[in-house]
């Protein structure tokens, strides 16, 4: 465990922030300090000046009543309001701006487990409590936990969120000052939950460069590949079962009539509880993989399936939408792994994926002899 | 400020010299008696709160965690904060003040269910006994909090039996609030309408409306948690098809309304104190007033924000972070209101006031880092730090505490017929207030450089906030013993009390001091508004 | 028969309050709060499942096609009948007749019981078929996580509901035993009424709730 990582001061008041969004934050928070200095001077020195003031000089004292009034009860409640929705507006404005990574966001897989981070690069790369990124970049976490729910902090970047197991979560940074920052689990998850810490390592570019250099692994793509051969899912997938090229992203009709988008959570629940989402025209008939597969293999094996191309995804919105890819009670836990990703080995998509799609499912449904269900 | 003068007349016969046998006691349906009973019980929960409370202060003063192991240290964070929740604060006052008061202020003889009352407080012992059997036997180490799946597959603490006890004492609480909202409606006495009912009793009734409705919420997710940690179905496991973060929307659909059951009842309190040393009517009082109903309303509809990080929908964060803006208003018509009753009046500093104001402005400072949490953009930061601990420990303690300690003054003679010190109350006033600020005040600034909640053991740079912090509670805890001290002496050593020693307004202080058991000589008839400081039949000091 | 004013029947005055009419309306009040907590108590584990019922339509419905129908609405038509004959029991106290009140209690206590018998009969055949959730648990399908959480939920509610029944009953029971011995007041027998048609209309939810999940389809 590393300790000292911030500028030495004597006593440090204030966190370094390393991110243009960090420093965002921090304005806004010392806004609201401000604020909340005047408002607790103002009632501090109100009342000092009131107790002094009218400080009883006599047990005989009867104070007249003085009548309140609507006029005054509603300034003093509606300039409050007035500046809480300004401090929501801009709150929520940072909020969202987190949760929306950018489409070619470089994206590394973070998996928490008690009581360690086991950080996984797709080019291959991995590392436990440490976590190296190249200054100037954006860099988007994709973070789940392979037991208990932990969080993924980093104070110096005023990011943090939950790893929850069963679902991924993400959060994107933008670091432009190299340096050694700490990271800590912020959700409690048992004996050595203060011993989750770690150190995320920002490098100049060609620093970064250079250290991806000394001991890559193999990607995580082909890793997956591996993984694809070895479990023999091509002995369906392409044959009796939808293909997986150009699946990733692409929305699939389902046999009972919902439509679904194949991101991140849709395909790790179908390689887990591959009956919770069956595709229209197809049979109830893959295994599942629970038990059998890491979180870690799930995620590359997702990582294959993404460098096998997604569809044309014209005037699509942009990353924040319900979570449709869940094995969890849906609506209120949906996983927010729902953004649009741009894919360095995007092969050329198809002009009409659907049509495809439509065909080849009542294809099949006629050489069953079955109905074709028609998609709502 | 009450001088003691030996009464002319003794009256020698009330509720505490009644009956002296421990059947008379432990079987009374006198809300009064019911009211020491409680009153006894959570001080001791209080200090065994304190002494976990004790046991982490110390262990945090160096960053490595060399005091106790990493599992006792989780169960002593643990412990304190089941504890002091749900054994100490949500019965506090209500418990203690409130079975005393709500009776006396509405001119009735007893609650509308005396025996219910009893129950409550029956129900509160067994689940407390429970809790102690779990803390002789190894405790729980799931951090109050109980989130899944920790504490249901993981944990190896006694989890099933901590839920038990608390889902004991969510029905203890349910029917203390039950009590109250009948009484309050059924058995004011002639002349006492809702307008002109004591703020204290409508804050009362605020919270009782959020014991009722939010308490089952809480006893189904203990229910739930309890049945998934024994027989693992599967309903907050993922790998098994469910979801931990339901557990979250239903633990929090309780427990933040909760946080405003420990609130309410403070608020009101502060009500009374400030009118009566400002020897003013409350500034406001519909307001006020209507403040406590709409904060009981809204506490219901912000949960999620609890969750902002948790994965939850960006909308939804969106609709919890505004509806959290909205419940700071009326807890700021109140500090406003409360101020501008003391403009123009007669103002006295006795041991209750200096309480009430030490109130107004911790809670202010609470309320506004309260305000920075519901901002969306800078929750993702502190969520989860001691900034978090600092903001709830400045309205529990800050706030709900000091306003029980000033209730506790203010109704002391009424309750026991005795005063206690002035001048050692007015100095552990003091030193409680800053022992208070010193503890508290350096987690902001730790929460903010990052330091997260529950940690063993921590990075150097926090050490000298976590020393600071220590060193004050240090202080607090000389402040908290002594009013314990002093008000054993005083039972025994005290002056004795007048039926009106601080010359307030309101029914209880029309009957003696300590009341009979029937709590007044002839029904009362409500002629003035609550707080009639200013006319002519005003009592004088 | 003329009753006196301090005979069966009529409330005595409580020493906390002034007048009947403030003792019943503070009883009543009482009453419909408590009948509150149930709401939100009952309301709590019922959002939880419909969450998962949207979560896992198709196995949801495929374990409540488990369950037996027959049984169900035999069960309804018992519970109504029940709260028909605590209807007229609440009457009769109204009216003074106590022969009357003590035929109508008797036979709600009867419902009541056959509505727990068949319910244990229920839980019996669930037992045998090995889907009570937990270690024992199996199930013919693919979907058999999400069919014990189903059966975990059928479990928890009727298992509340039965619970509230079982203490129904005995408070049927008990205001039996008290218009025996002739000390019923018939306020009481009004309150246990509200009580037991509430129990009554929790059961109204979970019947279409757990057992008619897309029986259509």
């Amino acid at each position: 465990m590393m300790w000292p990582l911030t500028p030495a001061l004597p006593l440090e008041l204030w966190p370094l922030a390393a991110t243009p969004a960090g420093r965002e934050m921090d304005a806004l928070f010392l806004v609201e300090l401000a604020i909340s200095v005047f408002m607790v001077l103002l009632i501090f020195g109100t009342i000092f000046l009131f107790a002094i003031k009218y400080r009883r000089r006599s047990p005989l004292e009867r104070p007249r009543p003085i009548r309140g009034g609507l006029a005054l009860e509603t300034t003093w409640s509606v300039i409050p309001l007035l500046v809480f929705l300004g401090f929501f507006f801009w709150g929520a404005k940072i909020y969202f701006a987190n949760a929306a990574p950018p489409k070619d966001a470089m994206q590394i897989y973070v998996i928490g487990k008690q009581w360690m981070w086991y950080v996984q690069h797709p080019t291959g790369q991995r590392e436990i409590n440490e976590l190296h990124v190249p200054a100037g970049r954006d860099v988007q976490l994709i973070i789940t936990s392979q037991d208990v729910i932990h969080s993924f902090f980093i104070p110096a970047f005023r990011i943090k969120k939950d790893a929850v197991p069963g679902m991924y979560s993400t959060e994107w940074f933008h670091a432009t000052a190299p340096g050694s920052y700490h990271l800590f689990c912020a959700q409690y998850c048992g004996t050595s939950h203060s011993g989750m810490i770690g150190t995320v390592v920002v490098l100049k570019e060609a620093d970064y460069q250079q250290w991806l250099a000394g001991g890559r692994g193999e990607s995580m793509a082909v890793a997956g590949g591996k993984l694809y051969q070895k479990y023999g899912c091509d002995n369906c997938h392409g044959r009796i079962c939808p293909t997986l090229a150009r699946l990733y992203m692409q929305e699939r009709p389902l046999s009972d009539g919902r439509i679904v988008r194949a991101d991140e959570a849709y395909l790790r629940e179908s390689i887990l509880d591959p009956g919770a989402k069956v595709i229209a025209g197809y049979p109830n008939v893959m295994p599942s993989f629970r038990g059998v597969l890491s979180e870690l293999e799930v995620l590359q094996l997702i990582a294959y399936i993404r460098s096998l191309g997604t569809p044309a995804l014209a005037g699509e919105g942009e990353g924040i939408g319900a979570g449709q890819g869940t094995g969890t009670a849906a609506g209120i836990a949906a996983p927010d792994a729902r953004t649009q990703q741009g894919n360095q080995n995007a092969y050329p998509p198809d002009s009409n994926p659907h049509t495809m799609q439509g065909e080849r499912s009542s294809e099949v449904q006629k050489r069953e002899g079955g109905e074709v269900r028609d998609k709502q | 400020m009450g001088a003691s003068i030996e009464p002319l007349v003794e009256r020698t016969t009330n509720y505490l010299n009644a009956e002296h046998s421990v059947k008379s006691w432990l079987l009374t349906t006198d809300h009064k008696r019911i009211a020491l009973l409680y009153l006894v019980s959570i001080t001791l929960m209080f200090a065994l709160g304190g002494v976990f409370a004790m046991l982490i202060r110390i262990e945090l003063i160096t960053p490595q965690g060399d005091l106790l192991s990493s599992d006792s240290y989780n169960r002593a964070f643990s412990m304190h904060g089941i504890i002091m929740i749900f054994f100490f604060l949500v019965p506090s006052i209500p418990a203690t003040l409130g079975n005393f008061l709500v009776p006396m202020m509405v001119g009735a003889r007893d609650l509308a269910f005396p025996r219910i009352n009893l129950l409550s407080w029956y129900l509160y012992i067994t689940a407390a006994a429970v809790m102690l059997y779990v803390m002789v036997t190894g405790g729980v180490d799931t951090g109050w909090t109980f989130y899944a799946p920790f504490s249901s597959l993981f944990s190896n603490g006694r989890v099933t039996l901590t839920v038990v006890a608390v889902f004991i004492a969510g029905f203890s609480s349910i029917l203390t609030g039950l009590n109250f909202i009948v009484t309050i409606h059924t058995m004011r006495a002639p002349g006492m309408t809702w307008g002109r009912l004591p703020l204290f009793l409508w804050a009362h009734y605020a919270t009782a409306v959020i014991m009722v409705l939010a308490t089952p919420v809480l006893a189904i997710a203990m229910l739930m948690l309890g049945l998934e940690h024994v027989f693992h179905i599967g309903i907050f496991d993922p790998a098994l098809g469910g979801d931990p973060i339901l557990f979250q929307h239903l633990f929090w659909f309780y427990s933040h309304p909760a946080v405003y059951i420990m609130i309410l009842p403070g608020m009101g309190v502060v009500s009374e104190l400030i009118a009566c040393f400002s020897r003013k009517r409350i500034f406001g009082y519909s307001f006020v007033a209507f403040a406590s109903l709409a904060i009981a309303i809204l506490s219901f509809l912000v949960w999620g924000h609890h969750m902002f990080v948790s994965g939850q929908s960006v909308y939804a964060g969106l609709v919890f972070s505004i509806l959290s803006f909205l419940v700071a208003v009326p807890s700021a018509i109140k500090v406003f209101n409360w101020t501008a009753t003391m403009y123009k009046g007669s103002i006295s500093f006795d041991t209750p006031m200096l309480y009430a104001l030490g109130f107004i402005g911790l809670f202010t400072m609470g309320g506004l880092t309260g305000v920075m949490l519901a901002t969306l953009g800078v929750d993702v930061h502190v969520h989860d730090t001691y900034f978090v601990i600092a903001h709830f420990h400045y309205i529990m303690v800050g706030g709900a505490v000091m306003a029980y300690m000033g209730g506790l003054h203010f109704w002391w003679p009424k309750i026991s017929g005795h005063m206690y010190p002035e001048i050692w109350g007015r100095i552990s006033a003091t030193i409680i207030f800053l022992g208070f600020n010193l503890t508290f005040f350096p987690q902001f600034i730790a929460g903010y450089l990052g330091m997260p909640r529950r940690y063993h053991a921590y990075p150097p740079e926090f050490q000298v906030y976590n020393v600071l912090s220590s060193a004050g509670a240090s202080i607090l805890a000389v402040g908290y013993l002594m009013p314990l001290i002093y008000f054993f002496w005083s039972i025994r050593y005290g002056l004795r009390a007048p039926d009106n020693p601080w010359a307030a307004t309101g029914l209880e202080w029309k009957t003696a001091s300590p009341p009979p058991t029937e709590n007044f000589e002839y029904p009362p008839v409500v002629l003035e508004e609550a707080y009639h400081y200013s006319d002519e039949e005003a009592p004088i000091a | 028969m003329p009753e006196a004013a301090a005979s069966p029947f009529h409330s005595r005055l409580k020493h906390q309050y002034e007048t009947l009419a403030q003792q019943h309306h503070a009883d009543t009040l009482g009453m419909w709060l408590f009948l509150a907590t149930e709401v939100l108590f009952f309301g709590g584990v019922i959002t939880a499942y419909v969450l998962y019922r949207a979560a896992y339509s198709t196995a949801f419905q495929h374990a409540s096609l488990t369950l037996d129908i027959v049984s169900g609405t035999l069960m309804t038509v018992v519970l109504l009948g029940s709260s028909l004959t605590m209807a007229m029991a609440v009457h009769a106290a109204q009216l003074g007749h106590r022969r009357a009140l003590a035929v109508f209690l008797i036979l709600t206590i009867v419902l009541g019981l056959a509505f727990l018998g068949i319910k244990g009969n229920e839980y019996y055949h669930k037992w045998e078929d090995h889907h009570i959730p937990g270690p024992g648990f199996v199930w013919s399908g693919t979907d058999g996580r999400a069919a014990q959480l189903f059966l975990y939920f059928y479990f928890v509610l009727t298992g509340l509901h039965a619970v509230h029944m079982i203490i129904g009953v005995a408070i049927m029971g008990m205001l039996l035993v008290q218009t025996a011995l002739g000390r019923v007041r018939n306020y009481v027998v009004e309150m246990s009424g509200l009580y037991w048609h509430f129990v009554d209309i929790v059961w109204i939810f979970l019947f279409p709730l757990l057992y008619l999940v897309d029986r259509h389809k």
